[in-house]
């Protein structure tokens, strides 16, 4: 375990070094008091704890990395994850998980508004709740909720999965319930289980998802060309 | 883009510590406004007497204002300088006149603010040079709130750049564009309030001011404001024994706010809290759109 401090390293030096760094080696970042783009671009299999409160894009387009924020984050946390893991201890602030393609993005307390937005086939787990307009234009993937989710949700979704446990203030356009199969309860399963979450059963999930009128050609609309 | 600050002190031990804490906040908020910054402290005035603070004084005007001042309240009041604004302290009856003497004086002197607690200093540059010309560091008082400002819809100038103070002891911090702000002008300067620049944020602190006026609460004027006001904004909004948080319901402009036993304190970033006494243990949380906090020390 090494531990870089903040106080005394400059952010560029931080990343440029865990960014190079080989795989399998423990890195603790103190003092972050709220930097922007910590632990950013790593791409091998490194475990990160950050003892502190980040700023925005904490672990942005993380590769194969684990990296736990023992703190809040702020906007775009794992914005753009490929692969790995970010787990934040706190609450994040919006636009969490943005347009990530893979990997599993855990937030213990609430996510803020636009969690998930374009998200192209990252996990989400969030223990909390989640702010308005969640999940915006998301393409491929899974946003587990155990609390309640804002203003529309989904809207104009494409193929994300969306599970809710608690109350959804209301869907946005093209997002409908949809029924809860004996495979997306497995789904659920198995992400709370990555996530660590012991206290939520999958079968108090709903599901949500594309009804899928926006993004498919309508023939009413061939006269248009 | 800009920076908006706002402490409010629960503790009063904490009171000599106002102006420093909220420098460090101030500046850290830097690469959020770098043309231009103001700040709003309150810190309380004699009973039956008034504040104003005028800015635009130099060594060639501050003596015939002085004087001028003095004549019309009898002498019984006091003038403090620092930089290029005056703090004008005077008996509450003579508050018309001492209004009307600043607006005819002229000579680039312009009224900031009046009321029985606060006072407002702004100018262009840095926020730590702001600060500094005006010795901010060195300030005590009850709350503060500040703004770093990057301009996007006026001028870069002293008149341009936050708080903008409207009505008595108020004041307004504005991170944000307003869209709708040259029709809701219009209408307030029919109902006959004063506008001195073209901003779109003066335009939020009369609209507030103008509610108020009309004997709203501030919570309420500021949920009138939702459907009213068109455009992105996080505001904080200062008043003698308090300050507000408002976000649009969209929420594209960050806020953070955290408190603990001592203070409540918002900032557009967390990073301006890493300085604050006990942050480690505040509780730390992100306001939500279209929901009015609020914080007051009873009067």
């Amino acid at each position: 375990m090494q531990t870089i401090d903040l106080n005394t390293t400059t952010l560029r030096e931080l990343n440029s070094r865990l960014q190079t760094e080989s795989a399998g080696t423990q890195w603790t970042i103190s003092n972050p008091n709220g930097r922007h783009a910590l632990a950013v671009g790593l791409t091998q299999p490194l475990e990160v704890a950050i003892e502190g409160h980040a700023g925005y894009y904490a672990a942005g387009m993380n590769q194969q990395a684990s990296v736990v924020i023992n703190g809040n984050a702020g906007q775009g946390v794992a914005e753009n994850m490929m692969s790995g893991r970010v787990h934040v201890k706190g609450n994040a602030s919006s636009s969490a998980g943005a347009t990530a393609h893979g990997g599993l993005l855990v937030i213990d307390g609430d996510a803020g508004a636009r969690c998930g937005i374009s998200m192209k086939g990252v996990d989400i787990v969030v223990r909390g709740s989640i702010g308005h307009m969640s999940a915006f234009m998301a393409q491929s993937g899974n946003l587990v909720v155990c609390g309640d989710a804002g203003e529309a949700l989904g809207d104009s979704l494409y193929e994300t999965r969306i599970f809710v446990r608690g109350k959804v203030r209301s869907l946005g356009a093209d997002c409908e319930e949809k029924e809860m199969k004996p495979e997306d309860r497995a789904i659920v399963a198995t992400l709370l289980e990555q996530a660590g979450v012991t206290d939520c059963k999958p079968e108090d999930f709903r599901l949500y998802g594309s009804a899928r009128t926006l993004y498919h050609f309508h023939v009413d609309n061939a006269s248009a060309y | 883009m800009c920076g908006i600050v706002g402490l409010f002190l629960k503790n009063r031990a904490l009171e000599p510590e106002l102006g420093r804490l909220t420098s460090q906040m101030l500046k850290t908020m830097t690469e959020r406004g770098p043309d231009s910054a103001g700040f709003a402290v309150y810190n309380g005035a004699g009973a039956g007497q008034r504040k104003m603070t005028v800015r635009g004084l130099s060594d060639g005007n501050i003596g015939p204002f002085e004087a001028g001042f003095l004549e019309i309240i009898g002498g019984s009041g006091e003038v403090h300088k620092r930089h290029d604004h005056v703090i004008l302290i005077y008996a509450a009856e003579y508050e018309p006149a001492v209004r009307a003497y600043v607006d005819m004086f002229d000579d680039g002197v312009a009224f900031a603010s009046s009321g029985e607690s606060i006072e407002l200093y702004k100018g262009v540059g840095l926020p730590e040079h702001v600060a500094s010309r005006f010795a901010l560091e060195k300030m005590s008082g009850t709350h503060a709130i500040g703004h770093t400002r990057m301009a996007t819809e006026s001028a870069v100038t002293v008149a341009g750049a936050h708080p903008f103070s409207t009505g008595p002891d108020q004041c307004l911090v504005h991170n944000g564009s307003l869209s709708n702000h040259n029709s809701l002008r219009r209408q307030l300067v029919r109902e006959g309030l004063r506008f001195e620049t073209e901003n779109d944020s003066e335009v939020a602190a009369g609209y507030l001011s103008w509610r108020l006026s009309k004997g709203e609460k501030l919570d309420q004027a500021l949920k009138a404001s939702l459907n009213d006001l068109d455009g992105f904004y996080t505001f904080v909004v200062g008043t003698r024994d308090g300050f507000a948080v408002l976000r649009d319901p969209v929420a594209c402009k960050p806020a953070v706010m955290a408190e603990t036993d001592d203070y409540v304190a918002f900032a557009s970033e967390y990073r301006s809290f890493a300085g604050l006494p006990g942050i480690a243990s505040a509780e730390v949380f992100e306001p939500e759109p279209q929901r009015v906090y609020h914080w007051e020390h009873a009067a």
